[in-house]
């Protein structure tokens, strides 16, 4: 069985500073990929480029077994099958949480008005955000925002949700609803790529973690391998600085 | 002190010695009544080309914007044109462009090409104006922040869908108050159709002015833009509040 996300020989620069160099990464549906690294590292970039927002200077990506690395490919075909959940939330102010939901699904997927509510709803009560739905997201919790946003992205039913350091603007309070909400959606087998510093979170739920310094991914494997064992002398140190004792 | 202010101001001007000549000639009762029908047979010409101006300077000024943030390389000859449209419709003192087209086009006698000075005013105002606020509804668009675009583009929105339902919302609750601005001048610049000739209630002020050697009625005319222009003001302070509290958080 074929790779959901397969990336290859992926380099990508801003002028002539290089932000990812020779990345390769695999992702199985189901899997729980973490990328962790220092900020600059190249972490929001390879997951911007995943879905098309940035141009890549060489390399392959495939999703599900297609090149969307192809110039000729219409990135709003590749975008309407994969969420993506910003550190800074980007909800839309001007509109309601309940909007906030439906706009791609009734914009992008030709879905009833009736419909995109229903579903927009339902996920909104899973998320415990039922109180807020008529609310428009400056009046909510930066928590809440952001479970929000996650809901927006889930209402598209995506194959691939890619997380971009979502629990990075948070009150460390308020980090655990999310990623409590997170884990939940890891545990029904979503496939997921996210960007983290919360690295208790990766060491329980990621399937597979990477370690990106300088634009490259220099360690990949199991969460037992990357947190007990490492084999680089850059992942060691990076650990003894995030991890505590 | 506010009151004592305004009093001194009221009896320096009361005590000059020309205030009983300029009494007469610019605040005479008996004048204001008699020119009072004429006049406001004038400012309903006022109130008709800015009732219509209105709404057709928004879509011409929001198309005008909207090419000039296109980014599509099929698009290059709109944005040109956009581009020298504000360029050259800004630099035109508002008077002359009134005056060139409510004389110049019926002038050339084109067949199909309305004759009337009054429709051709009204397309100088809508040309003059359509710049100035597409440049106010183009400075709005670009102080959208880009997150917003890409979250738009994340959720596979095209580009026409972002502009429509993220963008354009969002910058026009944020040009409001300028937006008013330029309407509030607008209401004033129809006035500018005296120029041509059109029986406004300017012209019809000056014309029962020159007349009766009494100016009375451009003090009533000024008095009639200001009860025009005041519910504007207001209507858009309460727009503007309705969605701050709407939405924006509870801190205000």
């Amino acid at each position: 069985m074929s790779s959901l996300l397969e990336i290859e020989g992926l380099r990508k620069s801003y002028g002539d500073r290089l932000v990812l160099d020779d990345v390769a990464l695999d992702v199985e549906p189901h899997d729980v990929v973490c990328l962790i690294g220092s900020s600059g590292s190249g972490k929001s970039t390879l997951l911007r480029c995943v879905n098309l927002l940035e141009e890549i200077d060489d390399g392959v990506i495939r999703f599900d077994g297609r090149e969307i690395s192809d110039p000729r490919v219409d990135p709003r075909g590749v975008r309407r099958r994969i969420g993506m959940v910003f550190q800074a939330y980007n909800l839309f102010p001007h509109l309601s949480v309940l909007d906030n939901c439906t706009l791609a699904p009734r914009r992008v997927h030709g879905v009833g008005r009736a419909e995109a509510e229903r579903r927009a709803r339902e996920l909104l009560e899973t998320f415990g955000l039922a109180e807020h739905v008529d609310k428009y997201p400056d009046r909510l919790s930066g928590g809440q925002q952001q479970r929000a946003a996650l809901v927006r992205a889930l209402c598209t039913k995506p194959d691939l949700l890619l997380l971009d350091e979502i629990t990075a603007a948070l009150d460390p309070e308020l980090v655990g609803e999310v990623l409590t909400n997170v884990r939940a959606l890891a545990e029904e087998g979503t496939t997921m790529v996210l960007a983290t510093h919360e690295m208790s979170f990766a060491r329980d739920v990621a399937t597979k973690v990477c370690f990106l310094h300088q634009g490259r991914i220099l360690e990949q494997g199991t969460p037992e391998q990357i947190f007990t064992a490492p084999a680089q002398e850059r992942t060691r140190q990076f650990l003894r600085r995030v991890l505590p004792g | 002190m506010t009151i004592a202010v305004f009093g001194l101001l009221i009896a320096a001007i009361g005590s000059s010695p020309g205030w009983p000549s300029v009494k007469e000639t610019f605040f005479s009762w008996e004048h204001a009544k008699e020119s009072f029908p004429e006049l406001i047979k004038g400012f309903w010409i006022n109130v008709k080309l800015f009732l219509i101006c209105e709404p057709v300077i928004l879509v011409l000024a929001l198309l005008v914007a909207l090419a000039r943030v296109s980014r599509s390389p099929w698009l290059l000859p709109l944005r040109i044109v956009a581009v020298g449209y504000t360029d050259i419709l800004r630099g035109v003192p508002t008077i002359l462009l009134v005056v060139l087209l409510a004389f110049g086009m019926p002038a050339l006698g084109l067949q199909g090409v309305p004759k009337s000075a009054l429709f051709w005013a009204g397309v100088a105002l809508i040309l003059s104006y359509g710049a100035y606020v597409a440049e106010v509804f183009r400075a709005g668009i670009d102080s959208i922040h880009p997150s917003q675009i890409a979250s738009a583009q994340a959720l596979g929105l095209s580009r026409f869908q972002t502009l429509r339902d993220v963008v354009v919302p969002q910058a026009v609750r944020r040009v409001l108050p300028p937006l008013l601005n330029d309407f509030v001048s607008l209401q004033k610049d129809t006035a500018l159709v005296a120029a041509a000739g059109i029986f406004d209630a300017v012209f019809a002020a000056r014309d029962y002015g020159n007349f009766n050697f009494n100016y009375t009625p451009l003090v009533v005319v000024a008095g009639f833009f200001v009860v025009m222009t005041v519910p504007l003001a207001r209507f858009t302070d309460w727009l503007q509040r309705r969605y701050a509290q709407r939405e924006r958080a509870g801190a205000l």
